[in-house]
């Protein structure tokens, strides 16, 4: 990746981004979109979506990155596939998602009002030092990252779960959890550098 | 049948009874389920949105360990089936991806050749299980019984080997064979919203009011589901989804393999029946004992 300055600005990036995001995986396709609309049809959330994925494609092939990313759209997108399954021109649009979501965490680009970007982190942040998601720990670190005041609306629930032993409040690390933070490590180094 | 299971985090916690009706399951279909050692989280799609070659590596180092038994890694998870087919994917099919993930995996001594095949747990029981072996293991009459069957998203897509991206049958057709009956269901791999029941409740919570609906709708008794996080927003959230529906509703959601062990007369406390957060007995009081059944059925 060539994204590794967190100070460039946006505008910056849109070229060398695109060249990216190109670069993926099947990413040649992006430039074969004909702009039909199946994928905004697709997809479950896309009425709550500043931009619908018809629009963004549009917006990423012109350049606009900057209205992409501050959209809630990638946000929004629930991973459901739908969109990727029924493209006509086989574009995979909810890895362009993913990379999307990757270019807005790494220059701390958050949306208005939505905590996707802190639930994504808190979550990365349980694998990194527990090497599992423990359930409790992990609503609770993101409860208090994103409206900690609106945790109390989850405790009725967290406690008919504890009820029923289906809350654990411990979390315990993996025997490997070093193995684990080596290959992460060794990853972050090889990608960073390249 | 000797399989690598794959649990998934959260089968250790909220969807406890899950992992136990799999294991209950697999015992009386003779599946051998061999749990991973020390598997760890498949990082499932959100660490896909933070580094992608990383999100490869965590998940590869599972399917690393499982490499050497050689056996099928099996998961009970929707978003772990997902995210272990396609590191699985990738590692078999890009040989780019293959060398930086393998170079990472190397730092732990580990490995992967991209032998292993990535299984959902509903696969093995309908296509590995010999047919008609859990018919002849059927103990109660669930002739009576309405299950709506939900297949949710990242069972059927992008990953599904065994079943349709867009009209899956898989669980009308396991419900059939637990002699029940299989409610047309056309929203069956529609979204629940996912992690956005977190993020962005209310556009979750309509996604399950139209699922929920749907399900009355077509008088369905429970909605079966294939999936922890499915389960969680359909179950843990049923009355802020009876708020938007604008009644008060109690609809038990079932994991499929607690309707295969009600069908075989397992005993209820062997699949985690007693902690479901909607009472079942409208629906248990559905399911009765086969004339020669032996057992009558625990609702433990």
């Amino acid at each position: 990746m060539a994204l590794d300055e967190p100070n460039r600005n946006v505008e910056d990036l849109d070229t060398q981004f695109v060249e990216d995001v190109l670069r993926m995986p099947d990413g040649e396709k992006l430039k074969t979109c004909i702009q039909c609309g199946t994928c905004s049809a697709s997809c479950p959330t896309s009425d709550a979506m500043d931009y619908s994925p018809r629009q963004i494609i549009a917006y990423f092939r012109a350049g606009m990155l900057d209205k992409v990313l501050r959209s809630n759209t990638v946000w929004m997108c629930a991973s459901c596939y739908s969109c990727a399954t029924r493209c006509p021109s086989g574009i995979k649009f909810t890895d362009l998602m993913y990379e999307l979501k990757r270019l807005a965490l790494q220059h701390g680009i958050e949306p208005p009002q939505e905590s996707g970007p802190i639930l994504t982190q808190t979550f990365v942040d349980m694998v990194k030092r527990y090497g599992r998601n423990p359930e409790s720990r992990f609503m609770t670190v993101f409860t208090m990252r994103s409206n900690p005041f609106g945790g109390i609306k989850q405790l009725p629930l967290a406690f008919k779960l504890w009820q029923r032993g289906r809350l654990k409040l411990g979390a315990p690390s993996i025997r490997g959890i070093e193995d684990l933070r080596k290959i992460m490590e060794a990853v972050e180094a090889e990608e960073g550098s390249s | 049948m000797t399989y690598t299971f794959y649990p998934g985090c959260a089968l250790e916690a909220s969807a406890i009874p899950y992992d136990q009706a799999t294991r209950a399951v697999s015992n009386a279909l003779g599946i051998e389920m061999v749990e991973l050692d020390d598997w760890n989280c498949c990082g499932a799609t959100c660490y896909t949105s933070m580094a992608e070659i990383t999100s490869f590596a965590v998940s590869a180092r599972n399917l690393a360990l499982a490499e050497p038994a050689g056996h099928d890694v099996v998961t009970c998870c929707n978003g772990c089936y997902m995210t272990l087919s396609k590191t699985n994917t990738y590692m078999q099919e890009d040989k780019r991806i293959r060398e930086r993930v393998n170079a990472g995996l190397a730092a732990a001594g580990l490995n992967y050749e991209g032998t292993i095949k990535v299984r959902h747990f509903l696969d093995v029981i309908l296509n590995d299980v010999p047919e008609g072996a859990i018919a002849s293991k059927v103990k109660a009459d669930l002739s009576g019984l309405h299950v709506a069957p939900y297949h949710g998203c990242q069972l059927v897509r992008p990953y599904a080997t065994f079943l349709d991206a867009e009209f899956p049958k898989a669980l009308d057709a396991l419900i059939e064979m637990c002699g029940a009956v299989a409610v047309d269901y056309p929203l069956t791999a529609k979204c629940c919203g996912g992690m956005l029941m977190q993020t962005s409740k209310a556009v979750s919570v309509d996604l399950c009011a139209s699922l929920m609906k749907l399900a009355m709708d077509r008088g369905a008794d429970c909605i079966l589901t294939a999936c922890p996080l499915c389960h969680m927003n359909l179950e843990g959230y049923q009355d802020a989804i009876g708020q938007r529906m604008g009644r008060e509703i109690q609809l038990p959601i079932v994991y499929f393999p607690q309707l295969v062990g009600l069908a075989m007369g397992l005993p209820g406390e062997s699949l985690g029946l007693a902690a479901s957060l909607i009472p079942l007995d409208d629906m248990l009081a559905k399911i009765k004992p086969l004339s020669e059944a032996t057992e009558p059925v625990a609702a433990g």
